[in-house]
Formats: structure tokens, sequence, C-alpha cells
């Protein structure tokens, strides 16, 4: 379990200081794969390093159980760790990198070796772990091939295989498929989850990108300029997002989160009516029927109006075709079925 | 034309520079070669201090202990190399009891380089990726470990390129030693051409040095791009072109060190 307790972390800068995270507190069981997500800048990359201490949070506990012996057995905090305890502590929580963060002058096979090095393995036994790994991120035969000849979604399989070396207990991914294309992505999250699976190693992501939450979290977090916004289940914040943020995150093309229940959609184009009259209004004025905008991409050129607009029509079959009718009515409006829509 | 190199005074001159170059050369190889070894044995250390001591390095040292460690580095970088050199006449005749000869030329040239070493060393160690030093530090790498197997292998191929540039710099500076007792290409061309007017002698050396130069140059250069794994085999010609063109802009920074 990881227990992040009251984390502020401020960073002097030359016109004041800047309070990049403010009193987060979360707690992330064993196991899960937890999203953190948020705008750039809302301090989710200070966040996650703030759980290994690449950077030390300015107040809080990084309460962590398992990773080092205690008297009591229970969780230790990280910032109150030793130099060479917080190194041996580092071996158990991995990070990856959306840059890979690779070495360069070294084989994919010794990079893997590279955390068992540090941690003094001996280089037989490093070496075949080295090999296994590969065989687990799919890349068997570029042991003896360096960085500069893989592409984009190898590297960070190699990464990935170098994270996993240590034996860790979690997995740190700071924006680690950015980088990628979204074929590339969705492989390495599929990675991502499998390894999570298969080796129970706890997965912390962080991310800007909604899909990647969605595809592979249990957990989220929703950071807003530096404080936690929302927290709970992929389940409860996605359904039903409670704060400002998180529906901006969730719906980040402003969709209707009244759930207008929506049967049949069309698209109506306006070819330039004679004058620009509030169609929807008058729709519902005149046949008592709400219909819902699900998208509109209208201009007014010289009073006239043009473009499109995507409408949702009601359950009711009575209702739409009534909807449907007055609109076929309307002169310069063409009215189409969009017949595959997805929100 | 035929008749000037055909001339006996002329004709003296060759055989006298050919009958000194075995000896000029290994006395400029040799002075070259272990003044270079010792200030890269002080300038090394230094150099990755720098990277290093900094604040948000691997291993940050105090404040003072910075800005002492590079004021003498400019001070010493500061000063002409001629003057250094005659300054450094005591320290040669403590350590190596004369101030004349091969060996002699060596400890003002150590002094004179290892700064420009330090400055070389850090500049190729600031080039590697900082990231790389994050995810060792996120492993749990000590200092020590993120030196010796991060920061000197990732920046392998630019330290090979410094030192190229380092050794021809001394090669330079040990031929101007020849005016305080040095030996070699350099003492040659001034005794000779310099102060007894044997042109043609002096030429001879300044064309044994630029071959010379040659050779360190081209070896290095080589050296140092066989060696970079970041460059695949398509790249590689691309990467001997830049090796070259960041030489000529090290070489073209007047004052040398």
């Amino acid at each position: 379990m990881i227990e992040l307790r009251h984390i502020s972390k401020i960073f002097p800068t030359a016109d004041g200081d800047f309070q990049a995270l403010s009193d987060i507190s979360l707690t992330i069981q064993d196991g899960d794969i937890f999203g953190i997500v948020g705008m750039s800048g809302a301090g989710k990359s200070t966040l996650v390093r703030c759980i290994n201490l690449l950077e030390r949070p300015t107040e809080g506990q990084v309460l962590m159980d398992g990773i080092l012996e205690t008297e009591d057995g229970g969780p230790v905090d990280l910032c109150s760790l030793s130099p060479a305890q917080l190194r041996q502590a580092r071996r158990s929580i991995s990070m990856i990198f959306q840059q890979f963060n690779l070495l360069m002058q070294r084989t994919c096979l010794n990079n893997i070796c590279f955390p068992m090095e540090i941690a003094g393995v001996p280089r037989a036994e490093a070496k075949k772990r080295a090999l296994e790994y590969l065989d687990i991120v799919g890349l068997p035969d570029k042991a003896n091939a360096y960085p500069a000849q893989l592409s984009g979604g190898q590297k960070q399989r190699i990464a990935i295989a170098r994270a996993l070396a240590s034996n860790p207990k979690v997995l740190l991914c700071d924006e680690a498929t950015s980088a990628l294309d979204p074929t590339t992505t969705r492989s390495i999250l599929k990675l991502i989850q499998d390894i999570n699976r298969r080796l129970g190693i706890t997965a912390i992501i962080i991310t800007h990108e909604m899909a990647v939450v969605e595809s592979i979290c249990t957990h989220v977090a929703i950071l807003e300029k530096g404080r936690m916004v929302e927290t709970g289940t992929v389940e409860e914040v996605f359904s039903n997002p409670k704060t400002e943020a998180g529906r901006r995150l969730v719906f980040p093309e402003g969709a209707n989160i009244d759930k207008f229940p929506v049967a049949g959609v069309v698209r109506v184009v306006f070819n330039g009516g004679s004058s620009y009259e509030p169609l929807i209004a008058s729709l519902a004025i005149d046949c008592g029927v709400k219909v819902n905008i699900l998208g509109a991409d209208t201009r007014n050129v010289n009073g006239k109006a043009f473009g499109s607009m995507l409408l949702g029509l009601p359950e009711d079959r009575n209702e739409a075709a009534k909807a449907m009718s007055y609109l076929r009515a309307q002169k310069d409006v063409t009215v189409e079925e969009v017949p595959d829509y997805h929100a | 034309m035929l008749d000037f190199f055909n001339s006996p005074e002329v004709q003296e001159q060759f055989s006298l520079f050919l009958e000194l170059l075995p000896g000029d050369v290994w006395d400029t190889v040799y002075s070259t070669a272990l003044a270079t070894l010792f200030a890269y044995v002080v300038g090394l250390p230094l150099g990755i201090l720098l990277v290093t001591g900094e604040a948000g390095g691997v291993r940050p040292l105090p404040r003072w202990f910075m800005a002492a460690l590079n004021f003498v580095i400019n001070i010493l970088r500061s000063v002409p190399f001629l003057i250094l050199m005659i300054l450094a006449i005591p320290l040669s005749r403590l350590i190596l009891g004369t101030s004349v000869g091969t060996a002699a030329m060596i400890p003002p040239l150590v002094i004179a380089a290892f700064p420009f070493v330090a400055r070389m060393v850090e500049s190729s160690l600031r080039e590697v990726d900082r990231g790389v030093l994050e995810a060792a530090t996120a492993m749990g790498a000590s200092p020590l470990q993120i030196v010796w197997k991060v920061l000197l292998p990732e920046a392998r191929p630019s330290l090979l390129t410094g030192a190229t540039t380092v050794t021809i710099t001394i090669l330079g500076y040990g031929a101007m030693a020849g005016f305080i007792g040095g030996t070699g290409l350099g003492a040659t061309a001034i005794n000779y051409g310099y102060y007894r007017t044997q042109i043609v002698l002096e030429y001879c050396a300044v064309i044994a040095l630029v071959i010379l130069v040659q050779i360190v140059q081209t070896a290095g250069t080589r050296t140092a791009v066989g060696s970079d794994k970041r460059l695949t085999k398509k790249s590689r010609r691309r990467g001997l072109r830049d090796a070259n063109r960041q030489v000529n802009r090290d070489r073209r920074s007047p004052g040398g060190m």
C-alpha cells in the first residue's frame, strides 16, 4: 500500500514561491492501476516524482509498506530515510519515462542489467534474468541491439524490462505513452496491464489522456492546479464527475452531462436560409419537441446561416418523427440521419 | 627553384633535419603523451566535480568549494602559456632536478593543460541527458555509481573528441617550450630556424608537426565516432562530419587553452 499524506511541494522561483502541490492525500492499494490525470501544469509529474523522492515534498509523508524491513513491520515514511536506505527503497519503486531515458551507449541487454548491477547481482545471473525480461516485453531478439536502433515503442519496452529487473513492487509511469503513436500506445498499455496482472506490480500512471485511464486504470485521481479535486474508481469518476475539472477531462468536447436520452441523431445543414432564424427554439415552441444539440459549427454570413448542427432526437418515436418532418419542412435546410453516431 | 634546393647550404639543412627527425619526433610524442596523461589525471576528477558538485547535481558540494574551484581554474586558464611556463620552471627543478630537457617540459605543460582538461570534461559531461541521470537516481544508484556507470560511459564519444583537442593543444604548447629549453620538433624549429635563420629546416620541422597533428586528429575522430553507439551505420558518416565540425570550432577559439 502506498499512502500519500498531506503532500505539498513549493518551488522557489525568481518571482516568489510556486506552489506546485497543495495538501494532497491519497491511498493506493497493492495491485491497483492508479491513474493520475490533469491538464499540463496541474502538478501530476511533480506528484509522481514525490513518490520516489526525485522531488522531495516540502511537507507531508510518503508511506509505503513492504519495501524495507521495519521493526514493527509497519509502513515507512520515505522522507525520513537516510540516503542509503532511500537508495535501497528505490529499488522497489521502478519508473518509466516519456523520453525512455535508456543508456544510449549500452546494448539493450546491458540496459536491463543496469539496475541489477547497481544492486550487486552477479553478472551471470543478471544476464540470465535480463533475457527473461526481454522475453516478457516481447523483444527477445534485441539483446545486442543499441537503443538508437529501436523504434519509440521498442525503446519503451526495453525501459519496462529494465524497470522490472529490480523486482519492483511499484511501477511509476510518467507520461510513458505520450511520445508514442496510438497503436503503440495501446500495445504498451496492454503490456503494463499484463505486468500488473501477472506479476502483481502496482502501477501508477501519470497521463493527460483520459483514454489511457479509461483503457487500463482501476482507480483515478484528478489534479487541478496542484490540488486533488476528485478521486475514486474509474467507473465512479467517469460516470459521474463531480467537479468542473473532472467534467472537463471526462468530456473534453463539452458533451451534455445531463444525459438527455438520445435515440436517433440527425445532421442539419444550413444552406444560407434567408434569415438567421432560431431553428431549435422554434422547433421546441411550434412542435413542443426538445432536441439535444450534440455539436454545431455555424457561421453567420451577412445575416445568413451557414454550417451544420448535430441534433439528438428524443426517444419517443412520435416526437422524433414530428421533429424530423418539421425540420424537413424548413427552407434552405437539409436534414440527414446519422446512423452510426458515437458520442 | 631547383637551384635553390640543390644549393649546398639547403642540402646541408635537409640532411641535418633528417638526422634530427627521429629524436625530435620521439621527444615531441613522449612529452605530449605524458603531459596529456597527467593533465587528465588531475583534470578529469576536477571536471567531474564541476558537474556533479553544482546545485542540483548528482552530489552537490558546498557553494564556497565550487566557487573556489571555478576561480582557480579560471585564473590558471587566463595566464598566457609562455608566462605560466616560465613561472613553472622552479616546479620542474623541484620535481626533476632540472629545468631543461624533454622531461622538464612536462610539469609546465600539465599545469597549463589540466584546467583546460577540466573544462573540456565538464562540457562533455553536461551533454549527458539529465533524464538518464534521473532514471539512474530513481533506480537507487549511488553518486559514485552514477559517475562510473552513467556519466562517464554516456559521455565517452564526447570525452574522446575532447581528448583529441587537448592532445593537439598540448602538442602546440610543447612546441613553444623550445623557447625555455624544451626539446622536440618545436624546439628544432625555434633553435635552428628562428635563432639561426635556417629557414628550410624550420619549415621542415613545422611540416612534420602538421603531419603529427593530422594523424592525432584523424585517429581521435575515428575512435570517438566509432565508439558512439548512438550512431547507426547510416548516420556514422554524418557523425564523422559533425565531430570534425566540433573540433574545428574548438580550434577556432582564440587563446587555445
